[in-house]
């Protein structure tokens, strides 16, 4: 296995061509597993060697892999900040992987991953391994699918702790069991619009199933952008899991089509002018704070998925989320940035993607091909 | 963060309502959620380890005091340290806790009694074969689900083995 520190450009970031199932609402599909070796203690109590050792067994196990083609390891300790960073925005590791201070890394901390498939592990996370992947639109049996067929494989070179009666073990008690944290990115402004989110979220959570923004544990809702995953762990089977949360998402996308259809036919107005207005501000503004950027990005969205806009390719709002966070434009100009200069920089990168798509939609119709802002990228 | 209600204690509890269609959070501490008579222990919304850890430190039943003095033999993880961090320390302390996450994963996950795969290292093999043929057969059925013919053949040749020795 290639232990890689020098690229991290494009890793991880297949997902973003927008054209997934549901891509109308649901832009991405994650699935992690959290397994724990024998013979060592979890993250909290593990010393320096202890990871090393854990490090070592799990780049050993993934010699010659079968389910990871070619794969890379990325240790944090080698990696840049700015790198380890732009791993962090792209969801390709947590926080806790990649270490609270910015200038060192936790040691032994690494990821595997296989090029611009997310497929791949976080090792010496709050356990040692968290098998994890990420797929365009719902494709939660996949996913599933695919994180189980790496366990598979791994499983069959490593030891790993499991019990009897408790399952694999993990070092919190709420991921015990199947170790099985499956999780939606679903994007709801028809609800928010139609002030039915509340309901629909109490009523996920009565299901056994939680909800929370697009960063993770505690963060804030954000361009009404949802993840929306299992609660439990113990007690059912994974494939159970994953059909529980599929049956509830595909309920929620179905509320949020008909909230959409509603707002369409009751106040269309006041949705042309809810999208124009954002698109407005994102083509000609020059200073953009990331939350702002979010919640305008959720009107074009909205706006794309209901035909009351011809461009941007959903791809490029995708892109634009995730390179428009800070690292990712201090990487692309090459320094840091403090906050007032991120924002500009933000507005200047936003306005450019979109004026590109505009350019790209107005020469493909004068060339007499696809419709603007149906380039064929988008219809599939 | 302070209690909505003392305004002294730190708030532990974060109860999220509907009343009239507006959405109210209170933040309160565990002695006045207690006696506002929120359900703290019931249901999945109500961060039964949160619950969990506080009530392993108030106090003075037999059973909270044992669980104090003890420390997990392999890695010397506390109760204390469990109630501070809410993470174990390693996999001995699933064992050396064992009566006590029981209860809490019960009220976690509403089980305590894994269903899902299951995973049998090299080392359990050595302690006999009949009890895992069984076990070997479910993960053969399922490598066939997955197309993983590697396994499978894998699997099948280590059930052929064990049932050669019977």
């Amino acid at each position: 296995m290639m232990d890689r520190s020098d690229v991290v450009e494009d890793r991880g970031l297949d997902w973003l061509a927008g054209d997934g199932p549901d891509h109308e609402v649901v832009l991405s599909t994650r699935v992690r597993l959290a397994r724990n070796l024998q013979g060592f203690p979890f993250a909290i109590r593990a010393g320096v060697e202890d990871r090393r050792q854990v490090l070592d067994r799990a780049r050993t196990a993934l010699e010659s892999s079968e389910a990871l083609a070619q794969p890379e390891l990325l240790v944090m300790e080698s990696l840049e900040p700015g790198d380890r960073r732009l791993l962090l925005e792209r969801h390709l590791v947590s926080r806790d992987l990649i270490g609270h201070r910015d200038e060192d890394a936790p040691p032994g901390a690494a990821l595997v991953m296989e090029g611009r498939r997310a497929l791949g592990l976080m090792v010496n996370e709050e356990d040692h391994l968290r098998l994890q992947t990420l797929l365009n639109g719902l494709q939660l049996t996949r996913a599933w699918q695919e994180v189980d067929r790496l366990d598979e494989e791994l499983g069959r070179r490593l030891p790993y702790a499991f019990h009897h009666e408790f399952g694999f073990l993990t070092s919190c008690p709420t991921n015990v069991g199947t170790g099985l944290r499956a999780s939606v990115l679903i994007h709801l402004p028809g609800l928010v619009l139609t002030k039915e989110i509340r309901k629909v979220l109490q009523g996920i959570s009565q299901v056994g199933l939680t909800y929370r923004g697009l960063y993770g544990e505690g963060s804030e809702v954000v361009g009404n952008f949802f993840q929306i995953s299992n609660q439990t762990t113990l007690g059912k089977t994974e494939e159970e899991l994953i059909d529980h949360l599929a049956t509830i998402v595909g309920q929620v996308i179905q509320y949020e089509k008909q909230a959409r259809a509603i707002l369409l036919r009751e106040a269309p107005t006041v949705l042309e002018d809810k999208v124009g207005r954002a698109y407005g501000i994102l083509s000609h503004a020059h200073s953009l704070p990331f939350d702002e950027m979010m919640n305008l990005i959720s009107g074009l969205r909205l706006g794309l998925t209901l035909k009351l806009l011809r461009t941007p390719r959903v791809e490029t709002l995708n892109r634009v989320m995730i390179f428009g966070q800070t690292a990712h434009l201090e990487r692309t100009a090459g320094r840091s940035l403090d906050e007032a200069d991120s924002d500009v920089h933000r507005a200047a990168f936003v306005r450019r993607a979109l004026a590109e798509d505009e350019e790209a939609a107005r020469t493909s119709r004068s060339g007499g091909e696809a419709p603007a802002g149906s380039d064929g990228e988008d219809e599939r | 963060m302070r209690c909505d209600n003392c305004g002294e204690r730190e708030a532990e509890i974060h109860l999220t309502q509907i009343v009239d269609n507006e959405l109210t959070t209170l933040h309160l501490c565990s002695e006045c959620a207690g006696e506002k008579g929120v359900p703290t222990q019931v249901g999945l919304g109500s961060a039964p380890l949160t619950d969990f850890l506080a009530q392993m430190g108030k106090g003075s039943s037999e059973s909270t005091l044992a669980l104090e003095g003890e420390a997990c033999p392999y890695c010397g993880t506390t109760a204390a340290d469990f109630r501070r961090t809410g993470r174990l320390g390693c996999s001995h302390c699933w064992a050396h806790f064992e009566s006590k996450l029981r209860s809490l994963l019960r009220r976690i996950h509403g089980s305590t009694q894994h269903v899902g795969k299951l995973y049998l290292s090299e080392v359990d093999e050595e302690a006999g074969p009949d009890a895992h043929i069984g076990t070997l057969r479910r993960r053969l059925e399922r490598a066939i689900e997955l197309e993983d013919f590697e396994t499978a053949a894998d699997l099948r040749d280590r059930i052929r083995e064990l049932e050669s020795v019977e």
